[in-house]
């Protein structure tokens, strides 16, 4: 193969390697913003996810097990993100960031002992059978969590849609004035998807330790959870646009290693900075000061001014 | 605007305190003070307390515990020296917080400000290498200040002019400044002779200042305690920190005002990039002699903690280091002698940052602290 199709197909890859932590982090994020609620804290609940996923499929020998340990641990989390900011004069940003200093702190004390070890992966779905080129089959070696969170963006948008708790969701969202004055209990119904969305960050740190990268170490997130949150603010608060936004976050990220491939490696850290770079300029792009954004929960304190 | 009860409570207290000073109500002001002090020293010992169940869980004893935390941060000359030395950097780091945190913003991108404080410190020093060394310790401060300032000022002007959230902003930068600084750290700037621990060329030890001159004080801890002393007056007594006060008590009141608010916005979020890049440039003279991966060490996180600890008052900001750099220094002795991992030191402070915040919900609660006689 020449070296622009190698590059392509490393893209492709990476796109759809690399995404899958952007996409499930984003899911979650988006539903507890359209809740009216930011939780920074998805950064530590990714990554004590991973830790979680590591160790459980270490120890049973089932990684499945490992993903519903992290989907566990990242809800307990957010239980405590949501319960907490339930309560006057909290800040929810603030309460994140303590969230996520101390859910990577947790990971790591308990994490240790998991640094050497290989524990058993989750397997993958060879859809690179068709294809001779040893590149192309392990392209397309995708993960069943990447088609996993496909689903749940599609049934996410489809209940903010359709449903009847998509639209209760939206209303203390858009206005917890409205949402009071029909009776609805705006707190439980943030604490809910507090801990749904951070249960869905728990899911994303799990692909990082049992998918890609594939191992547990302390610089394993390099702040997915974070972007994830600017990245849906991008997608304007829907759950599809999530699908896009995390592929091309994902292709981003994958751009230093597959230019690397072909012996590019001038400026290696440089595109390390990439996805950071596109996610603020896509908000600079995406934001115009002074009008709220298209989609934006109306009780959310992180646009407002 | 994100709501910080602390400016909040910075824009009530003007009609409070003129019912305090007709006399109604004398004690107030001494109550207030109390609560302020009452209110977070309860959320200390409930982070203790949680901290203490967790090791109990664990079957370590929690005794055992504090009393390796006091003695390897306070228990002798040697210990105590060693907490100032890590507390002198977070000085400066918590004042990137709390600067702008008094006008309601909330920006926690420090660590980016102090790789390329640093970076830009001991940049600007080796071109000057054979001046005099005092005049290469003011460029490195300067060029320290100068690239710090430049970048939290980037997320204070995307926040006032393009309605960008400063903390996912700052934290972006912060990813983009580290990964600046490894590609100049390994590129453009590397000294061919270090090998193993990619770093710039060394300023040279006759041009470092590890310790202030006749004593064994690290040259960080006038600079912040002079700085945080500095913010304090800017902040409580010029018509500067009166205007960023009600810009972070009420923006909109702000703007009817005439205030310039994107100009608050920017120049406080400039000062505290500032504290943090100079931060960096005094760690490279003071401790490392070159730039390397070490000045990413965590002091800008650990500077996020301290200035909520503080309340992001200026004057509290320096006891509330010396708790959290004892913590840290103590780190070490705990890990040696009761067998735990590194991380043990970030569990409790993610427990205090948690209560911390928590406790946030007590103010103005408890009715006793509260104005009595005025109508309310």
């Amino acid at each position: 193969m020449n070296g622009l199709s190698t590059v392509a197909v490393a893209l492709l890859a990476g796109a759809l390697r690399v995404s899958t932590p952007f996409l499930f982090v984003s899911i979650g994020e988006c539903l507890t913003e359209k809740a009216g609620r930011i939780n920074l804290g998805n950064e530590g609940a990714l990554v004590l996810g991973a830790m979680l996923a590591y160790a459980t499929s270490y120890e049973t020998g089932s990684p499945w097990l490992g993903v519903l340990a992290a989907m566990g641990g990242g809800m307990v989390l957010g239980g405590i993100h949501g319960a907490v900011c339930g309560l006057a004069k909290v800040n929810d940003i603030a309460m994140g960031i303590a969230i996520m200093l101390g859910g990577t702190g947790v990971a790591f004390f308990f994490g240790k002992p998991y640094v050497q070890p290989s524990a058993p992966l989750l397997p993958t779905i060879p859809l690179g059978f068709w294809s001779d080129a040893q590149q192309i089959r392990s392209a397309l070696d995708v993960s069943p969590l990447f088609f996993v969170g496909i689903a749940l963006a599609v049934a996410l948008a489809w209940i903010f849609r359709n449903t009847r708790a998509g639209l209760t969701v939206r209303i203390v969202g858009d206005s917890a004035d409205a949402a009071k004055a029909m009776g609805l209990r705006i707190e439980r119904i943030r604490f809910l998807t507090t801990v749904i969305g951070s249960g869905l960050a728990g899911i994303g740190g799990a692909f990082l330790s049992l998918c890609y990268p594939a191992s547990w170490n302390e610089g394993l997130s390099s702040g997915q959870g974070l972007v994830a949150v600017a990245l849906v603010v991008f997608a304007r608060w829907n759950p599809l646009n999530c699908i896009y936004a995390a592929l091309l976050f994902g292709a981003a990220g994958a751009l230093g290693p597959s230019l690397q491939t072909v012996g590019i490696s001038k400026g290696y850290y440089l595109f390390y900075a990439a996805p950071y770079v596109l996610t603020l300029v896509m908000m600079i792009l995406t934001v115009t000061p002074g009008r709220s954004l298209r989609g934006m929960p109306g009780e959310l304190s992180l646009m407002r001014s | 605007m994100v709501a910080i009860s602390a400016a909040d409570r910075a824009a009530e207290e003007i009609p409070r305190s003129r019912e305090a000073a007709t006399g109604r109500d004398s004690t107030y002001p001494l109550r207030r003070a109390l609560e302020a002090l009452l209110v977070p020293l309860m959320a200390l010992a409930l982070a203790a307390g949680a901290f203490s169940l967790f090791l109990v869980f664990l079957g370590k004893s929690p005794a055992e515990f504090f009393v390796l935390v006091w003695r390897g941060a306070f228990g002798s000359a040697f210990s105590f020296q060693n907490t100032l030395q890590r507390a002198a950097p977070l000085l400066l780091t918590a004042l990137c917080m709390a600067v702008p945190a008094h006008l309601g913003l909330v920006v926690i991108g420090g660590e980016g400000a102090v790789v390329l404080g640093g970076l830009a410190g001991a940049a600007v020093a080796l071109p000057l290498l054979g001046a005099p060394t005092f005049v290469i310790w003011i460029a490195m401060a300067l060029a320290g200040f100068v690239v710090g300032g430049a970048w939290i000022g980037l997320a204070g002007w995307l926040r006032a002019k393009r309605g960008i959230n400063e903390t996912i902003s700052s934290l972006l930068l912060a990813y983009v400044a580290i990964a600046l600084f490894n590609h100049i750290v390994e590129g453009p700037l590397r000294d061919p002779l270090s090998l193993n621990k990619p770093s710039t060329a060394p300023i040279g030890d006759v041009n470092m200042l590890t310790s202030l001159p006749g004593t064994d004080l690290h040259p960080g801890l006038p600079v912040g305690i002079l700085a945080c002393i500095a913010f304090w007056v800017l902040i409580y007594r010029t018509s500067f920190g009166f205007g960023a006060r009600v810009t972070g008590g009420n923006i909109r009141a702000a703007q009817l005002q005439g205030l310039p608010v994107a100009r608050l916005i920017l120049i406080a979020c400039a000062l505290g990039g500032g504290c943090a890049g100079l931060a960096g440039a005094i760690d490279v003279v003071a401790v490392h002699g070159n730039a390397n991966a070490s000045l990413a060490a965590g002091y800008g996180y650990a500077g996020i903690l301290i200035a909520f600890l503080a309340r992001f008052n200026p004057l509290a900001i320096a006891p509330m280091t010396l708790l959290v750099g004892g913590i840290t220094a103590s780190g070490g002795l705990v890990q040696r002698r009761m067998n735990m991992p590194d991380a043990t030191v970030l569990v409790l402070q993610g427990m205090i940052f948690l209560s911390i915040l928590t406790s946030e919900t007590f103010y103005g609660r408890m009715k006793w602290f509260q104005p009595r006689g005025a109508v309310q």
